[in-house]
């Protein structure tokens, strides 16, 4: 049976386009000493190690975990390394959490990155195997197409994604660790920067960024013997489907729906918008914010981007969403789901800075990947029920 | 704790498959008809699908993407991949089953080693900074290893050659192995080297594979099987990835994973047969005695790895062939071992019995 899990620390990097100062060893080492700080524990403290990261080709080293045994103080302990795309950083630490779960382990140390610098992303995602579809544009070329499905399904005005952009990239420059610091940032300037992938502007995009995340999850015991507040793991799922099939609706995936509606029972909550204080949402491209909100439950279909444009996830509205200045305002591919469930982790321990959302008790974090295909998701609050 | 059996295994022909993508599926495909066939379920009945593969086997990103084609994720499915071989896969399924989260979980693993020079593809597991760029192949790091052994009085280019030898006779009743044949040891010792000390008869060879195994919770395992192969230790561990920090004839990783799963026998009785993933001769008798089998242990009756290497499958089907040993009434209890980085970096050992 299902033991209780909780949050006892975290720790990140601190995110740039190229941290040439440190080393791929040197980088997942910086997030990890900080989450065992945070935990008050030490590398020896730990019982198993789960690492995980976007596509090996991202830095041009295959399965680089064997590598990093010895700089994550893994030697002679179990060490899983997890891929699902996009979503892996998720997945990560949901692996990691289960570990604690099923009563195998007591702490365990999760830690996700990507050193973006060391290769070329755009060209790791650009090679044509034979038989497969190309998806030589890149990332923005593949997701644009299904936003202007979303606008002409919804509805929605334009400046939407524009809004979301300003409020992401002000919260990432209350976050010291974000790698985009951009405090003057307006709708103006946002609508114009040039466009990429139309409705996609340079702004509204996410950055190419070197950067670790690291969490120490533990069971009861170890939760109770921590010194500072843990999050709570009330709730996790996971669900994936194929990149295209008959029927598959890349606006609102089936799988993220389902992931999603088992998330919530699994709280126990049956009012996502009014129960949920904060939600950490894997937003690479701006208007994956309304569109999640309505995946996610938050929103009926068509409606998500009302609660933008009412300013209703901004910090001080009905649900702030990225706080942390989320995945636009930081991308370390690998790492930027799991600092998404950090960030949740982190609101409800009330240990958020500047970017704290007051009063948060119950909070969201997740991350999807592939093409809309693979999610993951968690629900952690400041009280284990 | 909550427990859980084997209860289907099926494997690819192990080779060099032309009709074969680096995605997967063709060789996917038809094993997961066979373990739905022999185990009477659907997709449907699947509760946590986790898979083992390798990007630069396919020398692609994403290239497990296209491999959950295979398993027809509609209706959407509770879904994971490892980076590593399909036997660490089982590993998370057979977490997820602990948790009562999935009742039923299948596990597989999926490779096409002969996509590239296997050997050069594998000198990028090493530091990416002081030792990947001098392009020490894979083939390279276990000759130096099999030296080291041969000096230190540990075996010999005899003791080798016997290893394959069995292994190759062994194989003659595995319809899915790469490589079968009775041959002379003082035959194998007359050919040339391939990275000395190791011939070819020492080296696994390169194929393309896949395999699955499927586990259920004990409520479900006995109506899925007759004979379910229980599980009654799991572990895996690793050692240093630096090749000059550890002592290449010593396995702790190997040893402290047997100690966890109860492989030595010392805690718990022996197994009987023990289904070993050692590429290379010298390493399965390095295996034996890290994991503490005795002489009366029936190592690979398969063939092992030797026979049969498909990169990512491998390990999964040594699992398998153990599960299946026991599934089948031919042993009581068997361990299933699998091995993933340079030199043995990487082990893991899974212990089961019939009941």
């Amino acid at each position: 049976m299902k033991e209780l899990a909780a949050v006892l620390g975290v720790g990140q990097t601190r995110h740039r386009s190229k941290r040439t100062d440190v080393s791929i060893a040197g980088l997942c080492r910086e997030a990890a000493d900080r989450a065992l700080l945070d935990a008050g524990l030490a590398l020896t403290d730990i019982d198993a190690v789960v690492v995980g990261k976007a596509p090996d080709l991202f830095e041009g080293v295959m399965m680089p975990e064997l590598y990093l045994a010895d700089a994550l103080g893994a030697v002679g302990k179990p060490l899983l390394r997890v891929h699902t795309a996009g979503s892996v950083g998720g997945a990560t630490g949901l692996v990691a959490a289960s570990l604690v779960q099923a009563g195998l382990h007591r702490r365990v140390l999760a830690v996700a990155f990507e050193k973006q610098s060391e290769s070329n992303a755009m060209w790791a995602l650009s090679i044509a195997p034979p038989f497969s579809l190309p998806v030589v544009a890149g990332a923005g070329g593949y997701f644009a197409p299904h936003i202007r499905a979303y606008i002409r399904r919804s509805g929605a005005p334009s400046h939407i994604g524009a809004m979301v952009a300003v409020k992401d990239r002000r919260n990432g420059a209350l976050n010291p660790y974000a790698h985009l610091q951009q405090a003057d940032i307006t709708l103006e300037s946002v609508q114009a920067s040039p466009m990429l992938w139309d409705p996609v502007r340079y702004d509204e995009t996410c950055p190419s960024s070197d950067g670790a995340c690291a969490v120490v999850i533990g069971d009861s015991e170890a939760a109770e013997a921590s010194q500072a507040p843990v999050a709570w793991i009330r709730a996790t799922a996971m669900r994936s489907e194929p990149t295209m099939f008959a029927g598959k609706d890349h606006v609102n995936p089936r799988a993220g729906a389902e992931a999603a509606a088992a998330l919530w029972r699994q709280a126990g909550i049956t009012d996502p918008l009014d129960q949920i204080d904060v939600a950490e949402i894997y937003v690479p491209f701006s208007w994956y914010e309304p569109m999640w909100l309505e995946n996610l439950g938050f929103a009926a279909p068509g409606e998500g981007w009302r609660l933008t444009e009412a300013g209703e996830t901004r910090i001080g509205g009905k649900l702030p969403v990225n706080p942390s200045g989320g995945v636009l305002s930081s991308n370390p591919i690998g790492a930027s789901g799991l600092l998404r469930f950090a960030e949740a982790a982190l609101q409800v321990m009330g240990k958020a800075g500047a970017h704290q959302v007051p009063g948060a008790r119950t909070a969201l974090g997740h991350a999807y990947g592939g093409g809309s295909q693979f999610f993951s998701m968690w629900v952690v609050s400041s009280t284990p029920r | 704790m909550t427990e859980a059996a084997v209860v289907g295994f099926a494997q690819s022909p192990c080779g060099v498959r032309e009709d074969a993508t680096t995605s997967g599926v063709e060789m996917l495909v038809p094993i997961f008809a066979e373990v739905f066939g022999a185990t009477g379920l659907t997709k449907a009945d699947i509760g946590f699908w986790c898979s083992g593969s390798c990007d630069y086997l396919a020398g692609r990103a994403f290239s497990f993407v296209s491999a959950v084609d295979a398993i027809g994720a509609v209706p959407p499915a509770m879904e994971s991949h490892v980076e590593m071989d399909g036997a660490w896969a089982l590993y998370e399924a057979w977490v997820k089953i602990l948790t009562g989260e999935a009742e039923i979980a299948l596990a597989y693993g999926f490779g096409k080693s002969s996509g590239a020079e296997l050997r050069r593809v594998l000198a990028l597991q090493l530091d990416p900074y002081l030792l990947a760029p001098l392009w020490p192949d894979s083939v390279s790091v276990a000759a130096l290893q099999a030296r080291l052994g041969i000096e230190a009085g540990r075996w010999t280019e005899k003791d080798m050659a016997e290893v394959a030898a069995r292994s190759r006779a062994a194989a003659l009743a595995n319809p899915r192995a790469q490589v079968s044949g009775e041959v002379a040891v003082s035959e194998l010792l007359g050919r040339p080297y391939v990275a000395e000390p190791l011939r070819a008869h020492d080296c696994a060879p390169v194929g393309d594979g896949a395999a699955v195994v499927i586990i259920a919770s004990a409520e479900r395992a006995r109506d899925l099987c007759a004979r379910p192969a229980w599980i009654t230790g799991f572990a895996h561990r690793i050692d240093s990835g630096s090749l000059g920090a550890r002592d290449l004839l010593a396995v702790p990783s190997a040893a402290a994973a047997g100690r966890a799963a109860g492989a030595d026998g010392v805690e718990v009785a022996p197994v009987e047969v023990a289904e070993l993933h050692a590429p290379f001769t010298h390493q399965e008798i390095l295996l034996r005695e890290a994991l503490g089998l005795g002489g009366g242990v029936t190592v690979n009756p398969s063939g092992g790895a030797l026979c049969g290497n498909p990169m990512f499958a491998a390990g999964l089907a040594r699992v398998g062939m153990a599960a299946q040993a026991i599934m089948s009434g031919q042993a009581g209890r068997a361990l299933g071992h699998a091995t993933s980085g340079p030199a043995l970096q990487q082990n893991l050992a899974c212990v089961m019995e019939g009941r």
